[in-house]
């Protein structure tokens, strides 16, 4: 439903004419925040991008500081690995939450049980998920090379390893948003009516043809919602990379975000930092004119 | 059913480590069969080491802070967009609803030039400042006022009450599973925020719990004291998991309402 079709409620003439301006005060302590940290800090960091101080302390307009962002290897090494980030973890999250979830969805105390546990590390701070896993990927006394051992597998340094730290970072994820997505098609799935799916087994529809031709078509709201839940939090969530890698070894684990911090933080170098999150801003801001329709939908197809 | 089994090992590796004793042995830390007397040291040594007191302080000022200006913020907004009628009002929702996307974490590098503007850097209210407004909170507000017939306002406004005391007196009190839904959504995702708090703070005296854990944890990790980071894990872990385990059907039901944070 777009906000435009609202319906109004009826109530007396009198009392409506008076309120377009009792609705701006309603409006104005919410937008005094949003003013102040997100529409404010939006247009100070396209400013700030655009600022080159020369030698002499002289501020002047330019496009330097995007100049030297792309020039930066650093800065093109926290773009791939993003990608190769965001496809590593949404693929295999989603595929796994919606497996769950009909493997799930029939309530028994058995699989009421398991749905808890796969939900439980949605809840915990992705830091406290890192510090679990530095020791579960610690080389050859950590859980991993612990059972792994037992197999005859020798000891691995998963996070000090350039080519499996960053799988390593997407392990963690995996195990940490994949639950949250569950949730989510646990609640399309009961959706879906039960008669529809009877009434094509008795048409002979086999297991596979009902899941294709009903259930994923009609899953598709909660698949582009929580779709672009994901691309958010690959976009948004890096404090396990802060915690554990630091972006490295040699930056096979640093993102866009990371990338920010770093020059931020570190580096204090704001104009480097401010291009950087012009970038950012920028795609979660196509992203959300892309996806307004299906947000909306997706909110509130459980209400 | 092997791959959910799977879910639970980092917790069953938590609570066995952090109930091991420290001088067992590094050489079985990893086990995930607890062997010989178990004892709760590592979880004294832990609290005793880390400032988890001050920590879990910190960020229950900061959850039920961020909270009670939310409920004020969004109700007024949520009662603006669902009942009444003005000009620029779709305009408005979307410009509220940008905010669904372009949240605080990414927009750190120019917040903290507003918080030392503000003079608000290293406070907890320079932490919250961002949170104030939420646009996920109007827009489950606005669901939630939709669904209460219009006729309680309008009887309320014969006899004379203001807009406030509509609001306050007759819409809240039916609006409590909204408001439910939108306190346990908010209070998760700032218990368990780290980039922004990290930020946003210096002094050990306005840390709070996902921070601390940051610094304690790389301190024990020196030590390779396993058992006494795996302890101090659950302090931060355990109220969440505690609450979703009693309250799992008000939670599971408040988070698929929303999505977003």
């Amino acid at each position: 439903m777009s906000a435009a079709s609202t319906t109004l409620p009826s109530v007396s003439l009198a009392a409506r004419a008076r309120w377009p301006w009792a609705a701006y005060g309603l409006l104005t302590p919410s937008a005094i925040f949003l003013l102040a940290f997100t529409y404010w800090p939006v247009l100070l960091v396209v400013l700030n991008s655009l600022t080159v101080t020369g030698f002499h302390g002289v501020a002047h307009w330019g496009l330097d500081n995007f100049g030297r962002l792309f020039a930066d290897d650093h800065f093109g090494a926290a773009v791939r690995n993003n990608i190769v980030y965001a496809i590593g973890t949404i693929a295999p999250s989603l595929v796994l939450a919606l497996g769950f979830a009909l493997g799930l969805k029939d309530t028994t105390r058995f699989s009421s049980a398991l749905r808890t546990a796969i939900a439980l590390p949605m809840l915990i701070p992705l830091v406290a998920a890192a510090s679990l896993f530095v020791f579960i990927f610690l080389p050859s006394a950590g859980l991993l090379d612990y059972y792994l051992g037992r197999f005859g597998l020798s000891e691995t340094n998963w996070l000090g390893d350039p080519s499996l730290a960053l799988g390593s970072i997407i392990a963690i994820t995996i195990w940490k948003n994949t639950g949250y997505y569950m949730l989510f098609f646990l609640a399309g799935l009961a959706g879906i009516p039960q008669d529809l799916l009877d009434a094509a087994k008795i048409d002979g529809a086999r297991p596979w043809q009902r899941f294709r031709h009903i259930t994923l078509p009609l899953l598709g709201p909660t698949i582009s919602f929580v779709l672009i839940v994901a691309l958010l939090n690959v976009l948004t969530q890096v404090d396990h990379v802060i915690v554990m890698t630091q972006g490295g070894p040699s930056d096979s684990t640093s993102m866009l975000l990371f990338y920010i911090y770093q020059q931020a933080h570190q580096n204090y170098d704001v104009g480097l930092a401010s291009a950087a999150t012009v970038m950012s801003v920028g795609v979660l801001f196509a992203l959300s004119v892309l996806s307004l329709r299906s947000l909306e939908r997706g909110i509130h197809h459980e209400v | 059913m092997a791959a959910a089994l799977l879910w639970v090992i980092p917790f069953a590796w938590m609570v066995v480590a952090s109930l091991r004793p420290g001088d067992a042995g590094a050489a079985d830390i990893a086990s995930l069969l607890p062997a010989g007397p178990l004892g709760t040291g590592n979880f004294a040594e832990a609290w005793t080491s880390g400032h988890f007191p001050l920590w879990y302080g910190n960020t229950f000022v900061l959850c039920g802070g961020i909270l009670a200006v939310q409920c004020v913020t969004v109700s007024l907004a949520g009662y603006a967009f669902a009942r009444m009628r003005f000009p620029g009002r779709d305009w408005l929702f979307y410009a509220f609803l940008l905010q669904l996307m372009l949240v605080p974490p990414i927009l750190i590098v120019p917040n903290l030039t507003t918080l030392v503007a503000l003079h608000l850097y290293d406070t907890l209210a320079g932490v919250a400042a961002p949170y104030c407004a939420s646009a996920f909170g109007v827009f489950l507000m606005r669901q939630t006022f939709r669904t209460i017939p219009a006729a309680y306002e309008e009887a309320a406004l014969v006899d004379g009450a203001s807009r406030l005391q509509i609001i306050w007196h007759v819409l809240l009190p039916l609006a409590r599973p909204g408001l439910t839904a939108f306190a346990i959504v908010s209070v998760t995702s700032h218990w368990n925020e780290f980039l922004w708090p990290l930020m946003a703070t210096s002094s050990p005296s306005t840390q709070v719990l996902t921070v601390g854990l940051a610094s304690f944890t790389a301190g024990a990790e020196a030590g390779s004291e396993w058992g006494v980071i795996a302890a101090g894990t659950f302090f931060v872990a355990a109220p969440l998991l505690i609450a979703f385990v009693a309250f799992q059907r008000q939670f599971v039901s408040s988070f698929t309402f929303s999505g977003i944070k």
